[in-house]
């Protein structure tokens, strides 16, 4: 027995200096407002991936609708955060929330008429019911939702917000994503393996689709912009004394400091917020509940055997990892000060963060939340490589030929190609990702 | 009478004949996505690429062709280009067995496992594919645009409503019906064919039996490969080339292959076109239908729409969790795990 520090936290340790130092890097040849730019949104990629690797590292879990909780907790920064529109609220308030209150009737009774009845019987019932109210819902709510987008379309044309702080949200966001992860797992768990990844994978298209589409909600594709911040704003604090007396201290510049100081609150607060949630979940991990839910993980049979409900405990850890993307999806509307549907693509939004697990090692928070670092840093930086890599191979081409502009004009696709081949290749190569998961025999 | 003429004919137009052609290709990928699961036991995540990668096969095919003059007017040269495509699609995925699936077989890793190897391929192919082709939209339908127009319908049967076909639609229903005959004469008449139903079966005993289960696997991708191809490059011809449109995609020819029950190929068939004419069928507006049918003065105000047509996808998800809900292994029972 050897009582030194073994040595996988060891390389744990030199591979986080690593990255900061590539920070760092960036920071000193680039700039460093870039620097923290691209800090703040690692720490939101290394929260999605702590979610994800809660799901995928401690059970065994494929969601692969990542991008939808991710949504869900930005609809809930807005939601939370804008002020209502009360002349949205007087056109069609009411319709929307009798509409509303429709649905919910018609979904206890359906459930109610589930229970009630056996057999064959009350698939029909319960088809019955929901249409019912889906249709009469749908009396209520098509011309309250049309009274609401036709109020003053051009500036709102849509409900508002609560207008509460947007921090609040935060949470808000995780507890909306963890109720869709919910029904979602309810469905889905305890059926095979694949079938919960497929319906993620549906439900997070269909969330988009639906942001998209109702502009009563959302305001759709026209995007929520000016969503309060939860620091203060750089004109403010140009315009304050004591930050100007401090910028005058150091000799820095008024404005580069107000925007570096921006964001270094935002890096706080999301550090704050990662730490947090990387405590709890060590602590889950590392207790009896994280064992049983690894020793389920690794044979299900087995644990079954044991008494162990295998498919509650999976939407249990299914539950609370969506929640936690969903906490990530409300900082990142935060940060960006706007809600916009558009921007969620699933390769950006899913995938990518499945690379972050995996490289990082899958099964070891600390590895996923390197991997949000390091795949999140590349992924920015492999639109260089990326460009780098297409001018050399473009070089015999004759200069202005239209072959060489298209080749130029695609380049940044290339790191989706670049990031699917790490993908593969830790797949294949170091299937336990940088920071492998600890076994450890001590009680 | 006339006026339920009529209304047949419009659901015949918005309804029945572009849902046989999106049902068609719908059902050509499940069949794709099935083969795999039934032989490699994996939902293959990187299937809608695959399509996305053989229509832009065929699309470079085109493009080379008219360029050098080569047509088939009034057919669209995609038919020409449609056998290069299968070839070059399927090298594509035989060298993806060999350097990335085969190993996994080898370890025989979880299902789970797979499907992140999938992922993992599906992102190099879509960057390998926007690299190449970039990601604007590309129309490549050439040849004669209809087979029937709606005017010329409505000149002919004398009816106030008229059903068009186009070219595209056409041949997307007869090439499917084609190929759907061809896979399954061959899974069901010749020896390879029925040792890959073997290996699918149960794989331990057919090894035992003395069949190679290299080839069956390597049979399996050049089946997968022509069918990804074909479906791939009818769906472009008939609605037009967007790369991102195939990573959606994946959903309804998902949820068809459950929904006949995953591993079962005519399972998968029907499931496409159930599919595709729910999709329609509940996305449709039917004010125009029950005008006709309806005395004056019930003739409907709104729309009379289920669901708009940006919610297509929600359609097919719903369909998936009734299923999942109701009868977990499809309508044809397919395999449970």
């Amino acid at each position: 027995m050897k009582l030194s520090i073994p040595s996988s936290s060891r390389k744990a340790v030199l591979l986080f200096a690593l990255m900061l130092g590539a920070l760092a890097l960036v920071g000193v040849f680039q700039s460093w407002n870039l620097m923290l730019a691209i800090l703040n949104l690692c720490l939101i990629s290394a929260i999605m991936a702590l979610g994800v690797n809660l799901q995928w590292g401690y059970a065994g879990l494929f969601n692969a609708g990542i991008m939808g909780f991710a949504a869900l907790g930005g609809l809930a920064a807005m939601l939370v955060s804008k002020a209502p529109i009360m002349g949205a609220w007087q056109a069609g308030g009411f319709g929307v929330l009798l509409g509303v209150i429709i649905w919910i009737m018609s979904g206890i009774l359906a459930y109610l008429i589930w229970l009630r009845f056996k057999g064959r019987r009350r698939y029909w019932y319960v088809i019955i019911i929901a249409g019912a109210g889906y249709i009469l819902s749908r009396f209520v709510l098509d011309p309250a939702i049309l009274r609401i987008e036709s109020f003053e379309p051009a500036s709102s044309g849509y409900l508002g917000g609560a207008g509460l702080p947007v921090l609040l949200s935060w949470g808000v966001g995780g507890i909306l994503a963890g109720c869709v992860a919910f029904i979602i797992g309810k469905i889905t768990l305890g059926l095979r393996s694949d079938y919960l990844a497929i319906a993620t994978l549906g439900i997070s298209e269909i969330v988009i689709f639906m942001f998209k589409n109702e502009d009563w909600l959302t305001r759709g594709v026209k995007n929520v912009t000016g969503i309060p911040r939860p620091v203060p704003y750089e004109i403010d604090l140009q315009s304050t004394i004591w930050f100007q007396d401090i910028t005058d201290s150091v000799g820095m510049n008024v404005m580069q400091a107000s925007s570096l100081f921006v964001k270094l609150c935002y890096t706080s607060l999301f550090l704050g917020v990662l730490l947090m949630l990387l405590w709890l979940c060590e602590r889950a991990l590392n207790s009896p509940w994280g064992r049983m839910m690894r020793a389920i993980r690794d044979n299900e049979t087995a644990a079954s055997a044991m008494g162990k409900n295998v498919t509650s405990r999976h939407l249990q850890i299914f539950v609370i990892g969506s929640a936690i993307v969903g906490i990530a999806g409300a900082m990142l509307v935060t940060l960006d000060g706007q809600f916009n549907p558009s921007i969620y693509h699933p390769l950006r939004f899913t995938f990518l963060i499945w690379v972050m697990v995996v490289v990082g090692g899958s099964g070891n928070n600390f590895g996923a939340i390197l991997g949000g670092f390091i795949v999140w840093f590349f992924w920015i930086e492999a639109e260089t490589i990326g460009n780098m890599l297409v001018y050399i191979i473009t070089l015999p081409l004759s200069e202005g030929s239209a072959l060489k502009e298209h080749f130029l004009s695609t380049a940044p696709q290339l790191r989706l190609l670049i990031m699917g081949l790490v993908l593969l290749l830790f797949l294949r190569f170091s299937p336990r990702g940088l920071i492998p998961e600890r076994i450890s025999n001590k009680a | 009478m006339i006026d339920i003429l009529n209304a047949i004919t419009l659901l015949a137009n918005y309804i029945i004949v572009p849902s046989l052609a999106y049902g068609s290709q719908l059902a050509l990928g499940a069949l794709g996505i099935t083969l795999v699961y039934a032989v490699l036991r994996f939902s293959n995540f990187a299937h809608g690429e695959m399509m996305s990668f053989g229509t832009m096969i065929s699309i470079f095919t085109i493009w080379l062709f008219q360029s050098a003059g080569i047509s088939i007017h009034p057919l669209p040269t995609a038919l020409l280009a449609i056998p290069v495509s299968i070839m070059i699609t399927i090298m594509l995925l035989l060298i993806l067995d060999r350097t990335v699936f085969r190993y996994y077989q080898a370890q025989r890793v979880q299902p789970v496992t797979f499907m992140i190897v999938s992922v993992g391929v599906m992102f190099f192919l879509a960057g390998l594919i926007r690299f190449f082709i970039g990601t604007s939209k590309k129309n490549f339908a050439d040849g004669e645009r209809f087979i029937i127009k709606a005017s010329e319908f409505k000149q002919i049967t004398g009816l106030a409503e008229g059903v068009s076909i186009r070219t595209t639609q056409a041949i997307t229903v007869i090439v499917t019906l084609v190929l759907v005959t061809a896979v399954f004469w061959f899974l069901n008449k010749t020896r390879t064919g029925k040792s890959m139903r073997a290996f699918s079966d149960n794989e331990d005993l057919a090894l035992l039996s003395g069949i190679k289960p290299e080839r069956v696997i390597i049979i399996t991708w050049m089946l997968v490969g022509a069918l990804a191809a074909v479906a791939g490059t009818l769906y472009g011809l008939d609605k037009g080339y967007k790369p991102f449109v195939y990573l959606q995609l994946v959903l309804p020819i998902f949820a068809a292959a459950i929904i006949g029950g995953v591993g079962n190929p005519i399972g998968a068939v029907i499931g496409g076109y159930v599919i595709a004419f729910s999709e329609a069928f509940i996305t449709f507006a039917y004010k125009r239908f029950f005008t006709y049918l309806l005395p004056e003065e019930w003739a409907p105000e709104g729309l009379v729409q289920m669901l708009s047509t940006e919610y297509k996808f929600a359609v097919s998800f719903v369909l998936l969790v009734i299923v999942l809900l109701v009868r977990p292994t499809g309508l044809f029972r397919g395999k449970t795990l």
